[in-house]
């Protein structure tokens, strides 16, 4: 306060004696205990400054075009295939088993992997699975169908029915393992990316979409599949995913939580508070960490100066990396980590090892931050290549699977172009809907402010289009 | 809380807490030091002792992992209420409250719910070390999707609170710490008003004061002062900061044609501006003045030795109210 104590009358109206003298309450507040008296008072002088406000100004003639037809619409749900976890013991998972390099793990520390980039079979001494054929030929289709959605998606933003598309292509396994290894009962809180894990718990693709045209925020109810909506915010949603996770502890129930999120959000404080709160309450909950190689423009070495798997020693809890790659592998750590947190062990970090193959989204360019070379080094890896391969090998798949599902994805592909090209715009009016659940009389106000501006123009309908 | 028994408003928010975490089991409380300390305040005292650690949770120090683990809390069907535990620390929360928290209903088209209430105790006039004597009620205002109120007496306290935990959105409860230990005041009974209701709590027929939170007992002062004076000042508690009951502070403009807003927050961009617009486009042909504001200045809060030359005392107000006289 720059008070000129001269220029002011010697006693205050108020006869409060101006002292510093302080009611602290609480043990934080620091008594002022000075009495030091002032003898300065309110002059009460007529300082204002009258400031001249003007008349309402010109009503605006621009008019909003007019919008879609109306009506969200409802499309079949797809029933998530139940896969339930297996009774098998958590690996022993210590981490630190490897050495820890001070690369953010590009020279590799040892990943579990049960199916090698070739499409052979290997053992690995801590994660078995035992999967029947079905089984895989189900993982099988998830991946190809959630890759075609994904370039369908893709092709509609460059055909500009989207605003915009994050791309999950090369990460198909690492989100269809994960996926599949949980019940219905478990709850996802996913990123903007995770489009598989999506489609595994039932999530109709065409309701991913809505966010990306720009017609809703999210738009899906998250208790219909237990599966929350996307978070854009980078790493926000490993809190909410606790927290949930120490809501199922105090219900006694025994599902559990995958808090799904990328490398480049283990940068955050949400994502380490988030490790915390779970390691101190022992929540139910797996963090699912995809280190795609790339944060848009950012290698992993610029989060991180060890492997991300080994940030959870730190919190008290195991993690283990997996072949992002492998959805055997990834199913097979998946499945012993979310039965660590039903069976009450606590929480658990996997850091699936896998490749961004495309742009960050339909906005990034990589060519200007990374090489073809290694691209191709990861393509020579493909998670649905690997996975075909030993299919084939294996004489598990004949040509007629391996068309049905081309022909599925055909159809789904059509589904999903014809579903967003039909997809309404919302009305204007239903900007103000669902701020508040019990209301609020700002927001009534204004809705029916621009209700009546809205209806002022002559060719627009009651909703205000 | 015995029938007539008068409770200073911190054990009226303990009361209510307490009434709360009995009437319904998924209420939970959860904050820094909240259990066995019973809150740096006492606000919280001996409600571990009798609900447990599973309901009255004392967390790890980080209030964005407070807000973040309670959105997450509240999607899985409980009603936490947060404390934090001092306005000045709220901010490593407020991402979690402004991108998460306000939204999340209405990004899910209304189908989830996020009945979180997030205590605050707020303002100044401790002689507190920096960061613990902020207002910064118009920094969450300015989100669609909170709610937000504070108490200026025991009454509403514990009511508001009530409220507040049975409100399915957001509510952020501003707690006027100056006010916690004060005189016991009697808890009423029967039903409570409407929590976003403001109240006129003096009547008057030459100006109104529109005051909150710790104001309130000020302004009280303020029109005792001026009656002294001969003006007859209109007194109202606010109560309810989004949204505003600006058809209870309309009425009052109408009736006595002067309004001075008065808040500890600094004037700038606050809920005083925002009154000053509405009150002018409501009450343009009313007003006998142009609305002023007392309140704090665009400076960060001062070291406590200065506070009351910062803070909106008696003088101050009775400063605004003769500037809005000479009109």
């Amino acid at each position: 306060m720059t008070v000129d104590s001269t220029a002011r009358a010697t006693t205050r109206r108020s006869g409060v004696k101006r002292t510093t003298k302080k009611t602290a309450s609480g043990t934080e507040a620091a008594a002022a205990a000075s009495s030091e008296e002032r003898s300065t008072g309110a002059g009460a002088a007529a300082k204002s400054t009258r400031t001249a406000t003007g008349k309402a100004p010109a009503k605006k003639a621009a008019k909003r075009a007019p919008a879609g037809t109306t009506t969200a619409k409802k499309t079949a749900k797809k029933t998530a295939k139940r896969t339930p976890a297996k009774k098998t013991a958590p690996g022993k998972t210590a981490p630190g088993r490897t050495a820890a390099t001070a690369t953010g793990g590009a020279d590799r520390p040892e990943m579990v992997q049960l199916l090698t980039p070739e499409g052979y079979r290997v053992e690995h001494p801590d994660y078995a699975i035992d999967i029947g054929a079905d089984e895989l030929r189900g993982l099988y289709r998830d991946m190809v169908l959630t890759r075609r959605f994904d370039a369908e998606a893709t092709a509609l933003q460059r055909q500009g029915e989207l605003g915009l598309w994050p791309s999950l292509l090369g990460q198909e396994a690492a989100q269809i393992g994960s996926g599949r290894a949980l019940r219905p009962d478990d709850y996802v809180f996913p990123t903007y990316r995770e489009h598989g894990v999506a489609w595994c718990r039932g999530v109709d693709p065409t309701q991913l979409l809505g966010m990306f045209r720009g017609v809703n925020n999210g738009g899906w109810d998250p208790n219909g599949n237990n599966f929350h909506l996307y978070t854009i915010v980078i790493g926000s949603q490993a809190l909410h995913a606790t927290g949930y996770a120490m809501g199922i502890a105090k219900d006694g129930a025994d599902s559990a939580v995958l808090a799904y999120f990328g490398d480049g959000a283990t940068s955050q404080g949400d994502v380490a508070e988030s490790f915390t709160f779970a390691a101190v309450y022992n929540a139910p909950v797996v963090f699912f960490c995809q280190n795609n190689q790339w944060a848009i423009s950012e290698p992993t070495e610029r989060q991180t100066r060890v492997p991300l798997y080994q940030r959870a020693q730190g919190y008290g809890f195991p993690g283990v990396r997996v072949d992002g790659n492998d959805v055997l592998a990834v199913l097979a750590v998946t499945r012993a980590a979310v039965e660590r947190a039903r069976t009450g062990e606590g929480p658990m970090l996997v850091e699936a090892f896998t490749y961004r193959m495309g742009a960050h989204t339909t906005s990034d360019d990589p060519t200007r931050y990374r090489s073809d070379d290694e691209r191709e080094a990861w393509e020579a890896k493909d998670p649905i290549l690997r996975l075909r391969t030993y299919l084939e090998r294996e004489q598990l798949v004949d040509d007629a699977f391996l068309a049905s599902i081309d022909e599925e994805s055909d159809t789904m592909a059509k589904r999903v172009r014809e579903s967003i090209r039909t997809m309404p715009d919302p009305p204007a009016m239903s900007m103000f809907d669902n701020i508040y659940a019990d209301g609020h009389a700002l927001v009534d106000e204004e809705r029916a402010q621009y209700a009546a501006y809205a209806a002022s123009f002559a060719d627009t309908d009651e909703e205000g289009r | 809380m015995a029938p007539g028994e008068k409770l200073p408003i911190a054990k009226a928010i303990n009361s209510s807490l307490r009434k709360a975490l009995e009437n319904d089991p998924k209420v939970l409380v959860m904050g820094e030091d909240v259990g066995k300390l019973g809150g740096v305040f006492r606000v919280t005292d001996g409600l571990q002792k009798d609900f447990g650690e599973d309901r009255v949770i004392d967390t790890p120090l980080a209030e964005s992992g407070i807000v973040g683990t309670a959105i997450g809390l509240a999607l899985r069907g409980y009603r936490p209420v947060v404390e934090i535990q001092f306005d000045g620390f709220v901010f490593p929360a407020y991402d979690q409250i402004v991108t998460q928290l306000a939204k999340m209903h209405a990004r899910a088209l209304g189908k989830i719910k996020l009945p979180v209430v997030i205590r605050i105790p707020y303002a100044g006039g401790i002689g507190a070390v920096e960061h613990h004597s902020e207002s910064p009620e118009a920094l969450f205002a300015h989100v669609a999707g909170l709610k937000i109120v504070t108490p200026a007496n025991s009454s509403d306290a514990y009511w508001m609170l009530q409220q507040a935990i049975e409100c399915d959105d957001p509510v952020i409860f501003f707690e006027p710490k100056s006010r916690y230990w004060g005189k016991g005041e009697e808890v009423a009974q029967g039903i409570p008003a409407p929590l976003h209701r403001a109240r006129v709590i003096r009547e008057g027929t030459d100006l109104t004061i529109a005051s909150y939170g710790p104001t309130v007992r000020t302004a009280l002062q303020a029109a005792d002062a001026s009656a002294e004076e001969g003006r007859s000042v209109e007194v109202l508690d606010l109560r309810s900061i989004s949204p505003i009951d600006f058809d209870t502070i309309q009425a009052s403009v109408e009736r006595t044609g002067r309004l001075v807003v008065v808040h500890e927050a600094p004037v700038f961009f606050g809920s005083g501006a925002e009154i000053a617009a509405r009150i002018t486009e409501r009450c343009f042909y009313h007003l006998e003045a142009p609305v002023l504001r007392v309140g704090g200045f665009h400076a960060p809060y001062p070291p406590a030795r200065v506070e009351e030359e910062y803070l909106p005392g008696l003088d101050r107000v009775l400063d605004g109210i003769d500037r809005a006289m000479a009109y």
